[in-house]
């Protein structure tokens, strides 16, 4: 039977001061008990000497100084894993709420992790259709991939994370996969619009889903994103599938992570957020990835709502820092009505060239891919110069690049939350549209695929 | 002493009482499971402590002890090809020992302890030796000769000394000092990674690192022995660059130290290199790296003796008279890392959190480059250039980091988002960065490449800067309303950037372009200039300029390999006079 403390001294916002504890752990789960009986957990997060400052887990309300007791458990935060988890519904803290019987579990889990030797990290190569041209042709995610999806309020990234979600696939395998879906303090609304689209695929089976929405505790937040990557790792690496984790939205936990440092009165980084949030941040987004010898992987997509649309605020700042790219919603093509309304310029994937070519996607992948990016960058700024001056301003080279971008936004990019595009589909609607420029400005293809794909004018 | 315990625990910082007879920078090994860490501030007997493991599950109580010596890192052969991490702790070996996640307290030397080496003696015995003089060789790769040192501070008389296979452990000689002491001497050495190990002097330098980007060479060379920073907002190719540089410049040993970045591009980096040809020696590039990885995932304490780690590896093979190139990617996190450390310590921030002392740590560190002469007989010029990425928040470089790093370096190459969005790369901005090496190297160009490259360099900077202000007017008033040789100039300039700056990493023929067809590329741009130009004074109309089949095939020049490269330049030059001269004059 573990020691209890009835030595709560200092209640603040999500932190506790406990006096004269003595041989308890750096980050080990404590549990408080109210007068009434109610549980709640704890971590710890500081000891100085016999002074022990916890975190809690759970809100503070209700908690009495005198009367509220306080043990530690001798174990660090674990989650009970077991391939039943799939199709169940759990809190932010991993324990079941859908009504259904707790978890037999194969074995519990630290969900601290542990960091990934590099010398045994297999590099991500294997092509994802996601069958969204402007991810599959421009900013193609690979498996094991972290790829964030960049949105602000308003911004349809829900949709777009729910088709890729349905969507995508590595061609020519059937192999086992698995969908892990965090919510973190977003809508019920949202919540549930993700599960009505995994329900119409069938993915709901196959999907563990850990909620915690916007009217629960915040400071839960902290726990629900390193439960929900404990879970992938287990399915990934010990039961070789191969899962695709959704963390939405990152934005809330990020504040989550601020309210527990301003309540230690941290010295704080940029706009309040603690100094160590890109450690955090990466703790969290490295998890993803695959393993040698290990059959499975973790492909991670994590969406953040950028306050006031603005990608160098510190959450896309320093999440872009450490992801393998990002795909940037733009609240201009969504006005315009395109959808998804990707804006493929800032948009990168830093895996893209291992992934495409001969053999993945198709030879001239790359070099239409590059192709595409300047001619629409240079056509964007033709069509600025045009509302400036006037078409009469532009050269007649010019004229084309202007009318390739609009075809570009209207052909390419905008192909509806429902179409699903096979690779070689995309590639060749971007032939068609590199069709509009003279073959002679086409200078980051060879010859050789200019003369198998170039549409010439009749 | 043994009564040392730990009284608190905040993350990586731990503080112990009963620590009196510590050493400031001492290492220390604490609890029961050994972690790793080291003493950064002492208070009467209490030390704080930053671990470089992970310290959940640490309790008060349990116990301190000192190793009573300084973080240091164990220099011989073995080092090459392989991956370490922040304290030098082998990472392939760990993983065969304790599989792919990196668990606490592991205890793995950084040398292999088994392998065999070939000693060959080149002192013999009764000659009188000093610190830093070599006494033999191992081969250690078919590149590397590994030439073993005598470790500064020890000299006199070799009293015995045998070749042959040997260890690491072993004992290759016996040297007799002044006092009579006798010091047995193996093929490795140790040195405590904060203090930079000693030179004879150090030299001003004077020849470029020759790294096949166009952009660097040609524009913003760096020497060998120089210090640049490149820092750009995440997405604009900091990393690819720092690759390409560690692929290609003329170095024969490459440190590559990944801080607090990726675990995949490590990843990229372990796959990739064996595979890759050096040009400069015709094998595999792995055979002069050496690479030091602390992931962002990786304990945070370990990312701020990564930088440390790595110089001092680096300084190890300029000390043998070799060219080093050490790259950083990237010193924010390793800034980062001290700021965590210093926030706990309850430090005094300065600006934007970051410690009062980061600008001075920053400057030690990066003047540990240089061309410097080593101590020992017949000194050996060796050099260590520095080459670091920045991270800067949000692309915008007046934060401290930026800062204090532009103080520093000669050389900044400034990465630019709106170029990576246009997909130029390396998306370095030819307006804001520099060289203050490019007028001493200039001159080794001229003699070594072409005596025209430095006003062919001249050319081409003033073409672009002209093409900015241009950009300014036509924005105003329409590219119409340009006049003929100003046209001509945004053409000419706007080849300048796409078929000479313009420079793809993954392109098998594009990726390394050698000074002498960078020198062709730099004189086919500026002819087809200069050639236009005398058309148009003479009255031809640029249109027909802006269409000259000619200007495709400069395009593609960079397409073109380098042993046909000379014979393509005689000709697009010839085909650039000839279409000049055809469609010119009359019109």
């Amino acid at each position: 039977m573990p020691k209890e403390y009835r030595t709560i001294s200092e209640v603040a916002g999500p932190l506790m001061l406990v006096k004269g504890v003595d041989g308890v752990a750096y980050n080990e789960l404590g549990e408080i008990e109210l007068k009434s009986g109610e549980r709640r957990r704890c971590r710890v997060l500081e000891i100085d000497g016999t002074n022990v400052l916890v975190q809690l887990f759970e809100s503070g309300a209700g908690i009495n100084l005198a009367e509220s007791k306080i043990r530690f458990l001798g174990k660090q935060m674990e989650l009970a894993v077991s391939e039943d988890m799939l199709g169940r519904v759990f809190d932010g803290l991993g324990r079941p709420i859908d009504g259904g019987p707790s978890i037999i579990p194969e074995k519990r889990v630290d969900v601290g992790g542990v960091p990934m030797n590099p010398a045994a990290r297999r590099y991500p190569q294997e092509f994802i259709q996601t069958g969204v041209s402007a991810i599959d042709g421009l900013n193609t995610l690979v498996r094991g991939q972290k790829l964030p999806i960049f949105s602000a309020s308003g911004l349809p990234h829900a949709e777009l994370a729910a088709q890729i979600a349905r969507q995508a696939k590595v061609r020519g395998t059937d192999e086992e996969f698995a969908v892990v879906f965090a919510a973190m303090g977003i809508t019920f609304e949202e919540s549930d619009y993700f599960v009505q689209s995994f329900r119409e695929t069938g993915a709901i089976d196959r999907t563990v889903m850990f909620s915690n929405l916007a009217n629960d505790p915040a400071i839960e937040r902290i726990a629900t994103p390193k439960m929900a990557l404990t879970a992938a790792e287990y399915l990934a690496f010990d039961k070789g599938m191969h899962v695709l984790v959704i963390l939405t939205d990152i934005t809330n936990y990020a504040d989550a992570l601020r309210e527990v440092s301003a309540a230690r009165k941290e010295v704080p980084g940029r706009r309040g957020y603690p100094g160590y949030m890109y450690t955090d941040l990466a703790s969290i987004y490295e998890r993803a990835g695959r393993q040698e010898g290990k059959k499975g992987s973790i492909t991670l997509i994590p969406i953040l709502t950028m306050p006031e649309d603005d990608k160098t605020h510190p959450i896309p700042d320093l999440t872009g820092y450490i992801t393998e790219g990002q795909i940037i919603l733009s609240r201009e093509l969504h006005r315009k009505g395109v959808v998804p309304p990707i804006d493929v310029l800032p948009s990168l994937s830093r895996l893209k060239d291992k992934g495409i070519g001969e053999g993945k996607t198709r030879a001239d992948h790359s070099g239409t891919m590059n192709q595409l990016f300047s001619a629409y960058a240079r056509g964007k700024d033709c069509k600025e110069l045009m509302v400036i001056l006037g078409e009469a301003a532009l050269t007649d080279i010019d004229k084309l690049y202007a009318k390739f971008a609009d075809e570009f936004e209207k052909q390419y990019v905008s192909q509806g939350s429902e179409t699903d595009r096979s690779i070689e589909e995309t590639l060749d609607i971007g032939w068609k549209l590199l069709s509009i420029l003279p073959r002679s400005e086409l200078r980051r293809i060879s010859d050789e695929f200019l003369d198998k794909y170039y549409i010439e004018e009749k | 002493m043994n009564d040392a315990v730990i009284t608190k625990i905040s993350g990586p910082l731990v503080v112990a009482s009963g620590m009196k007879n510590a050493n400031m920078f001492d290492v220390v090994r604490v609890s029961e499971q050994n972690l790793l860490g080291e003493i950064i501030e002492m208070h009467e007997d209490r030390a704080s402590i930053q671990v470089y493991e992970e310290t959940s599950g640490l309790k008060t109580g349990e116990k301190v002890v000192s190793t009573g010596a300084p973080l240091s890192v164990e220099l011989g052969p073995g080092l090459i090809g392989n991956i370490f991490d922040g304290i030098q702790r082998p990472l392939t070996e760990i993983m065969k020992r304790v599989g792919n996640s990196l668990t606490r307290g592991i205890d793995v030397p950084a040398l292999d302890r088994e392998k065999q080496w070939v000693f060959e003696p080149c002192v013999e015995e009764g000659e009188r030796v000093y610190g830093g003089d070599v006494i033999g060789y191992v081969q250690e790769t078919d590149v590397v000769r590994h030439k073993i040192m005598l470790a500064p501070g020890i000299g006199g008389i070799i009293k015995e000394i045998t070749g042959g296979t040997c260890t690491v452990e072993d004992v290759v000689a016996i040297v007799l000092d002044e006092k009579g002491t006798e010091h047995g001497v193996g093929i490795t050495q140790k040195w405590p990674v904060r203090v930079p190990r000693p030179y004879a002097k150090k030299l001003s330098p004077d020849s470029p690192l020759i790294t096949g980007q166009r952009v660097v060479d040609s524009l913003f060379p760096i020497a060998k022995g120089g210090v640049a920073a490149i820092p750009g907002p995440f997405g604009s190719g900091k990393t690819v660059t720092q690759h390409q540089l560690a692929k290609w410049a003329d170095a024969d040993i490459v440190v590559y130290i990944g801080c607090g970045e990726r675990g995949n591009e490590m990843t990229d980096v372990l796959n990739e290199f064996p595979e890759l040809i050096d040009p400069h020696t015709g094998k595999s590039l792995m055979e002069r790296t050496v690479l030091i990885a602390n992931t962002s995932d990786m304990p945070v304490a370990a990312r701020e003796a990564s930088i440390y780690t790595g110089i001092t590896i680096a300084e190890y093979f300029r000390d043998m008279g070799y060219n080093v190139a050490l790259m950083a990617d990237s010193t924010s996190r390793w800034a980062e890392a001290l700021r965590e450390m210093s926030g706990r310590l309850q430090e005094m921030p300065g600006e934007e959190g970051y410690p009062a002392y980061l600008g001075s740590r920053l400057a030690q560190f990066y003047e540990r480059a240089g061309r410097v002469v080593s101590i020992g007989k017949n000194g050996r010029e060796g050099t260590l250039s520095v080459i670091g990425a920045v991270s800067p928040a949000g692309g915008d470089i007046s934060e401290p980091v930026s800062q204090a790093t532009l103080r520093i370096v000669k050389v900044f190459w400034g990465l630019d988002s709106a170029l990576a969005y246009k997909r130029h790369f390396p998306a370095i901005n030819w307006l804001t960065s520099y060289s203050l090496y490019a007028n001493s190297l200039g001159k080794w160009f001229n003699e070594n490449v072409n005596a025209e490259w430095t006003s062919l360099r001249g050319k081409i900077i003033a073409l672009l800067s002209e093409e900015a202000q241009l950009e300014e007017m036509v924005k105003l008033v329409g590219m119409d309303s340009l006049s003929p040789t100003d046209r001509l100039k945004m053409e000419s300039a706007r080849s300048i950037r796409e078929d000479f700056l313009h420079q793809l990493a993954f392109h098998e023929v594009d990726t390394y372009t050698s000074s002498d067809k960078q020198y062709m590329m730099m004189k086919l741009v500026t002819e087809f200039y200069e050639k236009s130009l005398a058309e148009i004074e003479k009255g031809k109309d640029i249109e027909e300029i802006v269409k000259l089949p000619v200007r495709e095939k400069i395009g593609r020049f960079k397409y073109t390999a380098e042993d046909k490269a000379k014979e393509e330049f005689d000709k697009i030059i010839a085909q650039l006079e000839d279409e000049l001269k055809e469609k010119g004059g009359s019109n």
